[in-house]
């Protein structure tokens, strides 16, 4: 199966990048979840907390407070305004 | 005689304890551009990811926003100056002061009024003592540079881009910054921040062609929601780029102080050295004389 190539950036600082398997994340309208293979997709993150699931180990999560992504080819760029790596054990779990 | 010799004793005095600042100046400079230019390269990745976005929006919708459509006339602009908030970085703040006035002399000619906006206490006070009015000042880290003051300063020239002509708005951005090319060239740089200019480019190949993106809501709301932060981004990126021209400019204005100032200490001690011998011969010759006149009687 395809992998997502997923790159968190902040303003100031890069966050995480890697393969996974899938993300999940709050956009203003709702939750959304990206798999390989998705649709071009430019949509608008809400506060809250996006969950990545590598390819290996644990979901990540990342508390962001706004910005936007952007999906094409598996290529997932999460552009926050803040961003940080939150506690792994409680992605997710909302 | 004895007069001569202290005054140089007090230059060459007050010289060294120049050159102990200025070469603690140039080492704190040395030490923090590396950093400064760490902080240019991590936002890279932000800047070209709404860079990016912002271009895949404005080429393929048929978009009518205020941000990127180009007003019929242009009779205000806004011109953010950003300079440093201290000297002693030779012609750093005066570079980017002349390149300003160049721009506001421009769109005067063009029958453009000019609202200025300064970054930094050396502008603040250019303009200050000039008595020339500025619309806003923001001082203070002008050399570590932080993501909220960029985000104010981008609400504030939105804000003012949003306003209609009448009630005090403007139609246009200019940010006036210093590039930081390399360690030994910085060049002041002026970008039109607003209306964007969306750039006609041709795809090198089928890679580059950006995807048709769906928006998630509206592409309104998409547009809304990135022209902010592409603004902010662009203005936080000339910040980062001034501040480490900032202190290239200092590291290398505090480098020639120090070597002038080595080169004043020799030449000080030298004069110091000939006065001395000068008294010394004097002296001795005074002596000669007073035994040979003793000797004659």
């Amino acid at each position: 199966m395809a992998e997502l190539e997923v790159e968190i950036v902040a303003a100031d600082h890069f966050v995480w990048s890697g393969a996974a398997k899938m993300v999940k994340a709050r956009t203003s309208d709702g939750e959304i979840g990206i798999l390989p293979g998705h649709s071009p997709l430019l949509a608008i993150l809400a506060a809250g907390e996006l969950a990545i699931e590598p390819v290996s180990g644990d979901r990540i999560a990342v508390v962001v407070d706004g910005g936007f992504f952007s999906v094409d080819n598996n290529r997932v760029v999460i552009v926050a305004d803040n961003a940080q790596l939150g506690d792994a054990a409680t992605a997710g779990i909302r | 005689m004895g007069a001569q010799i202290r005054v140089y004793r007090q230059k060459i005095s007050s010289t060294t304890s120049m050159r102990k600042i200025f070469k603690a100046m140039e080492l704190i400079a040395t030490s923090r551009i590396g950093k400064a230019r760490a902080r240019v390269a991590a936002s890279l990745p932000y800047a070209n990811a709404i860079t990016r976005a912002v271009s895949a929006v404005a080429s393929q919708s048929e978009i009518d926003h205020p941000l990127v459509t180009e007003p019929e006339q242009i009779r205000r602009a806004a011109v953010l100056v950003i300079t440093s908030d201290r000297g002693l970085a030779g012609s750093y703040s005066a570079t980017v002061l002349k390149q300003a006035e160049g721009l506001i002399e421009l769109l005067h000619e063009e029958g453009k009024e000019v609202k200025t906006y300064v970054m930094g206490r050396k502008a603040q006070a250019y303009f200050d003592f000039r008595n020339r009015p500025f619309e806003r000042a923001w001082t203070g880290n002008t050399d570590a540079p932080v993501f909220d003051v960029a985000r104010e300063v981008g609400t504030a020239l939105l804000e003012d881009f949003a306003t209609a002509y009448e009630e005090g708005g403007v139609d246009e951005i200019h940010v006036v910054y210093t590039r930081f090319k390399s360690m030994v060239t910085q060049e002041p740089t002026v970008i039109r921040l607003l209306p964007l200019e969306v750039v006609e480019e041709q795809a090198a190949s089928e890679s580059d062609l950006l995807p048709l993106y769906e928006f998630e809501p509206e592409t309104e709301h998409v547009l809304d929601a990135l022209l902010p932060r592409y603004i902010e981004s662009r203005i936080f990126a000339a910040m980062l780029q001034a501040a480490a021209s900032e202190l290239a400019a200092r590291q290398r204005a505090m480098k020639s102080a120090g070597d002038n100032a080595t080169d004043l200490i020799k030449k000080y001690t030298r004069l110091r050295n000939t006065a001395r011998q000068a008294e010394i011969t004097q002296e001795l010759s005074e002596i000669v004389a007073g035994a040979d006149a003793l000797s004659a009687s």
